[in-house]
């Protein structure tokens, strides 16, 4: 019964069903099935197999994005029980994320978002036209690791160095790390506005957030 | 509405029409429906203020506004389907009647792949100048966008300073999508009236059109309809551009994208013709499908040139001039990819019977300045521009008598036809045409060429300047500008 329910939620969020993942998480906290196991031996194999697939290039974003939609929606449903059991999930870091002051684009933003959080960062996303001492609140309150500031235009991302800046002065810079993208921004801007990092795409930004993070290095003993 | 711009009599320009009348209604009555029950946001005052006082529905909370059908189609009919975008120099005016392709650069770029260094820096405000002034030489370019940004110079200025550095350096019209709030509109209509002679002058002669960004899906930007409404009050051509893409900001299908783009766009020129009826709008796009592998603006594809055609007809429909996103590769470098994709979307885009062809010169996406890749670019140009003139057949072109001189054997070469006709035959400047062996011996020389051609122009070429007072004119106004929106004097 238990692999049963198991095997169906990986299947939810394989076929990027949040109906149906919603319905078994219920299922299995009624089934008194510790929330823990839900999404590590449920949910969270199916996402990793949509990632491999996407990593194979037989599967797309889309489906990356409704995978991780699907598993968003079991968890909502499994987080109640797991703050009553005084259990969390392991996160590989906190991320803040937003879009810079005057800049109303968030599509872009929005997928890296996901991105992070499907790869098991704690993403807490402040939306667009968002200002710096919004993004150093933000960080503050969250004990960030790592920001990511958005910006479509040329004639925002001048927005992105204020962040920066506003981050350096809030004296959180030593333990913050900054990211940047959006069209009209480039490796070389990051190093000149003294960010830690920049990528073209979604999926480089979550490689960039691990390696920013040094996700997956053991620290050496002794 | 419109069927489609009829062909002059006796052409002929050969016309693509991608979708059929059919067609055309449906996503015109699929865009209706979303405008009318979905809506389309507009969050500034004034926009919703024309909205309001035309009857339709507006939510001054959400900035959305829902009008009927009815509503959106009796403002557009106000629109003007032709009009003269103005050059400083009026020979270089440019008719907006159906009849024409007119090429600009490329905008907006971040970079520039230097001509001289070869290699790639942020982009400044000499380099508008540069381009410019480039640009002002070739026939092919028949107006300007701000071609990249002049990151070197402050936000709040920055936007006029690219369009003053672009007219002190050619004497075309400019075209520009960077002036998006109403006091940066304000202070370019300033300068464009100076150059035009007056305010009535400009409202007569355009030297400066506006062109504004939706945000897909469905949205416009506060600043962008401010500045719009400012532009359509002083009789100054202004456009929206939908970059609607399939399965990111729009519908994975073409039509539901362009159904999705169609709404943003006609609605926004509805709002300005009821706010400013007969003030001179045209639509503008550059769709294409997102990478379903990375989530990235792809910058060419069959889907891209697709939009392209279908566009045209939709705009011909809504009797309003388009300026249509080609070229604008997505390849890194003046390369196979860069010519597969900039010819098949600029002859699309083209022979469906695009207005204004955006635009010739980026690379990457609309991220990189090549000079190599504009004058690559004129090259395409110049291979539409002779495919649309199509295949004349008349007596002449039919050389009978030249036929009937030769016989069966013998050859053209020396013909009286011949020497009459053959400088109609297109002559390749870049495409190369050499023996194997010279190949052989410089493989890369067209490239080379595009360049020396591009170097030799920034060496050489000096535009007719602005008159001086004139020039000093435009830099008050700016001035003016920078100080009014907090810069220290002697700033901007």
């Amino acid at each position: 019964m238990t692999d049963q329910l198991l095997s169906a939620m990986r299947q939810s969020v394989i076929d990027g069903d949040a109906a149906v993942a919603t319905t078994l998480a219920e299922e299995a906290l009624a089934a008194g099935m510790p929330p823990l196991d839900a999404i590590d031996k449920g949910f969270v194999p199916g996402l990793s197999w949509v990632g491999e697939q996407f990593g194979l290039g037989e599967l797309f974003l889309p489906d990356m994005m409704l995978a991780a939609r699907a598993m968003q929606k079991g968890l909502a449903v499994l987080e109640p029980e797991m703050a009553r059991q005084a259990t969390t999930r392991s996160v590989l870091g906190r991320v803040v994320i937003g879009t810079v002051k005057g800049d109303i684009h968030e599509i872009g933003k929005n997928l890296v978002g996901m991105m992070l959080s499907t790869s098991g960062f704690e993403v807490h996303d402040l939306g667009v036209d968002v200002a710096p001492e919004r993004f150093v609140e933000a960080a503050r309150l969250h004990d960030a690791d790592l920001v990511g500031v958005s910006a479509l235009l040329t004639t925002t991302m001048a927005g992105q160095r204020t962040v920066v800046e506003a981050i350096e002065a809030a004296g959180l810079r030593a333990r913050v790390k900054v990211i940047v993208g959006g069209a009209p921004a480039s490796a070389q801007w990051a190093t000149e506005i003294g960010a830690d990092g920049y990528s073209e795409d979604a999926i480089g930004a979550v490689a960039l957030a691990r390696r920013l993070l040094r996700v997956g290095e053991t620290v050496a003993a002794g | 509405m419109q069927s489609t711009t009829p062909q002059r009599p006796g052409s002929s320009r050969p016309r693509l029409e991608i979708l059929s009348s059919t067609a055309i209604r449906r996503v015109h009555e699929a865009t209706l429906d979303v405008i009318e029950r979905v809506g389309v946001r507009f969050p500034s005052e004034r926009a919703l203020d024309a909205w309001e006082a035309a009857g339709a529905s507006v939510d001054r909370e959400t900035s959305v506004v829902r009008a009927t059908g009815e509503l959106v189609e009796r403002a557009l009919r106000t629109a003007p389907p032709a009009y003269t975008l103005a050059a400083r120099d009026p020979a270089r005016d440019l008719p907006l009647d159906g009849q024409h392709v007119y090429l600009g650069t490329d905008g907006c770029g971040i970079e520039v792949l230097d001509p001289w260094t070869l290699s790639i820096r942020r982009s400044a405000l000499q380099d508008v100048a540069d381009i410019a002034r480039v640009a002002d030489a070739l026939d092919a370019i028949a107006f300007h966008w701000v071609a990249v940004s002049a990151q070197d110079r402050p936000p709040v200025t920055r936007a006029l300073e690219e369009v003053a550095a672009v007219w002190r350096n050619s004497t075309k019209h400019v075209q520009t999508e960077s002036i998006v709030t109403p006091g940066e509109a304000a202070a370019a209509i300033e300068m464009a009236a100076a150059i035009a002679g007056g305010a009535a002058a400009l409202r007569r002669r355009p030297v400066l059109s506006l062109m504004q960004c939706t945000i897909s899906p469905l949205a416009h930007d506060g600043g962008a309809l401010d500045a719009s409404l400012v532009a359509a009050e002083a009789g100054v051509p202004v456009g929206f551009m939908t970059m609607a893409s399939c399965a990111f900001s729009g519908p994975a299908t073409v039509a539901g994208s362009l159904v999705v783009g169609n709404a943003e766009v006609i609605a926004a020129l509805a709002m300005l013709q009821l706010a400013y009826p007969g003030a001179p709008v045209y639509y503008a796009a550059a769709q294409t499908a997102m990478d379903l592998r990375s989530g990235a603006y792809t910058g060419g594809g069959p889907e891209d040139f697709l939009f392209g055609a279908a566009t045209n007809e939709l705009a011909d429909f809504y009797g309003v001039p388009l300026s249509m996103g080609a070229y604008a590769t997505g390849a890194k470098r003046s390369d196979w990819q860069a010519g597969v994709e900039n010819g098949l979307s600029a002859f699309m885009a083209s022979v469906s019977g695009a207005d204004m062809l955006l635009g010739a010169g980026l690379l990457h996406g609309s991220r990189i300045w090549s000079y190599e890749q504009l004058l690559l670019d004129t090259e395409i140009d110049g291979i539409v521009q002779a495919m649309l003139r199509g295949v004349p057949v008349d007596a002449e072109a039919l050389a009978l008598e030249a036929i009937e001189a030769v016989g069966p054997g013998g050859d053209y070469l020396t013909s009286e036809h011949t020497r009459a006709h053959m400088r109609e035959l297109w002559q390749a400047r870049y495409l190369d045409r050499r023996p194997y062996s010279q190949w052989e011996a410089d493989p890369d020389k067209p490239h080379r060429d595009a360049l020396e051609r591009a170097r030799t122009l920034l060496r050489d070429h000096r535009p007719e300047p602005l008159e001086p007072g004139l020039d000093r004119e435009l830099g008050r106004i700016i001035a003016a500008h920078g100080q009014a929106a907090g810069l220290p004097v002697g700033v901007g």
